[in-house]
């Protein structure tokens, strides 16, 4: 190509010029908060698979002489009542988390966007049909409904993530049809049927992508919410059973009881719970902005 | 009719594109069950054919059904009623994976650069996805290379295979959607309204390279416009359009030498002349375009005729050929 054509590429490609590290920098300039995010859920991410070494004690082991201890050096945010190191289960308690958040998310998110696009999509009596259902679940609040299906699941691992998203569904479902009607009618839609693709490529290829922008952000705030729900089922003994350390649950067995006494046995898991679900939130709004190629400069 | 006309210019060939009385409905429905209480009578009894390397410029103003012409002859709407031939083929039997795969015979440029491109997909991807699709690229390289040509070809540069569509101009926009229509190596393309979105300048440009292609590839064009001056340049014969029928088609000399129908004769008067001192005695037509779901009786332009006699008010005019390839659908001529 001419020298222009190489320098447009160049300039194109922004702070890469001078390798990564700038666009990096490039990138943290324009986007703050979003690297404030991106930093709080990667340190979350690294802090569940590395639990193992990050937490020196084990987070199920029981010691009558640490009982309610104090946060000292040895135990830098105390001990439970049983005398469990408050540290290494909060640390481990980031698996449960991670595993519950994730899982129903994406388990909610897929299922809403099938139902949604194919919904939007093909409308008339499946359209209809799946709108009354939708409308149904709508009607019950996340965690209602979320307590509903974990009652009559019975609690573990798997019926919380089961409980969870199943209400993220109707939500995922409705963002998606509205961005599906008004997509179906847009000449670019059109276009790709007139160039002789199939419906489903039509659906996948060309609508779906253009319905992400909505369905990133709210699936990210389902990701905080997801874990708000779980803490809140672990709250009400439907959760996470015993003895996988729960921050919810951290939170309810320790808060009507100590927290006068201990305090540090409600503000660190508190504080895990709020500061992941703030950092999800503001990692969805980076998200929305990354990944559309209008934003980039 | 049509075909006497085209005798003369092309003698025994099949025309790429034969529609012979097109007729779309779209039906009104109301309440819970659907009732269908009218019809929206868009496109009612339409027929011509264009040959090879011709163009047919179809005008008429904004709600006559020249775009659902476009669309229906495409197949993007059904039509309700009608035969459509492209390259002999009648398509409204297809069924739709033989449609799929004769859609390469038969591409569309829409009027609108900015929204008849999906904003997530570069150029390049835009244009190659449909070679893709009908396996005609054999890998990545040789999709990539056809690509390229065809970005020559339409006056891109290659380098801007990568961008993404809110990175190009109007004009540009317009070009991708040209190479998009090029890629298949189609036979027909219909462009609805192709530069009516444009700045006159870039419009000028965009019909130049239109004509430069069709020489090129030897393309037949239905070029749908509302503006008579586009359509002249770009044009070897007219038809134009009023509320869902043909009213008079021709040559385009023909067309704008004597203008038999007195809807044309309107249209004609409001083309400008780049000259100030010629004065035209202007027609301008009283009222709106009547609506397409109730039209009026006998001949659909009687309410806004400067001519109107009782007849037209009852009896349906015919297109008749009133000389040698000049069809004329008026009781007066």
């Amino acid at each position: 190509m001419t020298d222009i054509d190489q320098q447009a590429e160049l300039a194109k490609a922004g702070a890469n010029i001078d390798g990564r590290w700038d666009a990096i920098v490039h990138f943290a300039k324009n986007f703050p908060l979003a690297c404030f995010g991106i930093t709080i859920v990667i340190m979350f991410v690294l802090m569940a698979i590395f639990a193992d070494v990050i937490a020196v004690h084990d987070p199920v082991q029981t010691d009558s002489n640490l009982s309610l201890a104090a946060p000292s050096m040895t135990n830098i945010m105390g001990a439970d009542m049983m005398g469990r190191d408050m540290f290494a289960r909060i640390v481990h308690g980031s698996r449960i988390s991670l595993v519950v958040g994730i899982s129903s998310t994406l388990l909610g998110g897929i299922i809403g966007v099938v139902i949604g696009l194919m919904s939007g999509y093909l409308l008339g009596w499946f359209d209809l049909i799946m709108q009354r259902i939708i409308d149904i679940m709508q009607a019950l609040p996340l965690l209602v409904l979320a307590l509903v299906m974990a009652a009559s699941l019975g609690p573990s691992l798997e019926n919380t993530i089961l409980a969870i998203s199943i209400p993220l569904v109707p939500r995922v479902a409705r963002v998606v049809r509205s961005s599906t009607l008004a997509l179906r009618e847009m000449p670019f839609v059109e276009a790709a049927r007139a160039a002789g693709m199939t419906e489903l490529r039509v659906a996948f290829r060309h609508v779906l992508p253009n319905t992400l922008a909505p369905l990133i952000v709210l699936g990210t705030a389902q990701l905080g919410s997801a874990i708000l729900v779980e803490a809140s089922l672990s709250f009400l003994g439907l959760g996470v059973p015993e003895p996988h350390p729960s921050w919810g649950r951290m939170l309810s067995e320790n808060a009507a009881e100590y927290a006068r006494v201990a305090p540090w046995l409600v503000i660190f898991p508190g504080l895990a719970i709020s500061v992941v679900v703030f950092g999800t939130n503001l990692l969805g709004d980076a998200l929305r902005d990354i990944l559309d190629p209008r934003q980039r400069s | 009719m049509v075909e006497a006309s085209q005798a003369t210019t092309a003698a025994g060939k099949t025309p790429v594109l034969k529609v012979e009385g097109l007729k779309k409905h779209f039906p009104i429905k109301k309440g819970i069950l659907s009732r269908t209480v009218g019809n929206v009578f868009a496109v009612d009894g339409v027929s011509f054919s264009i040959n090879e390397g011709e163009t047919l410029g179809l005008v008429g103003e904004s709600g006559c059904g020249k775009s659902t012409v476009g669309r229906t002859v495409l197949r993007l709407l059904e039509p309700t009623e009608g035969k459509i031939e492209v390259e002999g083929t009648d398509i409204t039997t297809l069924n739709k994976p033989a449609l799929r795969n004769f859609r390469r015979e038969m591409q569309i440029i829409f009027q609108d650069p900015y929204s008849s491109l999906n904003p997530r997909m570069s150029a390049g991807d835009i244009v190659g996805e449909l070679l893709k699709v009908h396996g005609i690229a054999e890998s990545k390289e040789q999709e990539k290379e056809r690509v390229a040509e065809l970005f020559d070809k339409v006056g891109l540069r290659r380098a801007q295979m990568d961008s993404f569509p809110h990175e190009f101009s109007g004009g540009q926009r317009q070009r991708i959607g040209i190479a998009r229509a090029l890629a298949l190596n189609p036979r027909l393309i219909i462009g609805d309204e192709p530069v009516s979105a444009l700045d006159v300048s870039i419009q000028a440009q965009v019909i130049n390279l239109l004509m430069d292609l069709q020489q090129e590839f030897k393309l037949s064009y239905l070029f749908i416009a509302h503006d008579l001056a586009v359509v002249e340049h770009i044009s070897d014969h007219i038809a134009v359009m009023y509320l869902g029928r043909i009213v008079e088609y021709t040559d385009k000399k023909t067309l704008f030498t004597s203008p038999q129908h007195p809807y044309t004769e309107a249209l004609l008067s409001a083309v400008p002349i780049p000259d100030p001192t010629i004065r035209r005695e202007k027609i301008i037509l009283k009222g709106d375009v009547p609506s397409p779901i109730k039209p009026p009786s006998g001949c659909h332009f009687h309410t806004r005729c400067p001519y109107v006699e009782e007849r037209c008010k009852v009896e349906e005019p015919l297109l008749r050929e009133i000389a040698p390839g000049h069809q004329v659908c008026c009781h007066l001529r």
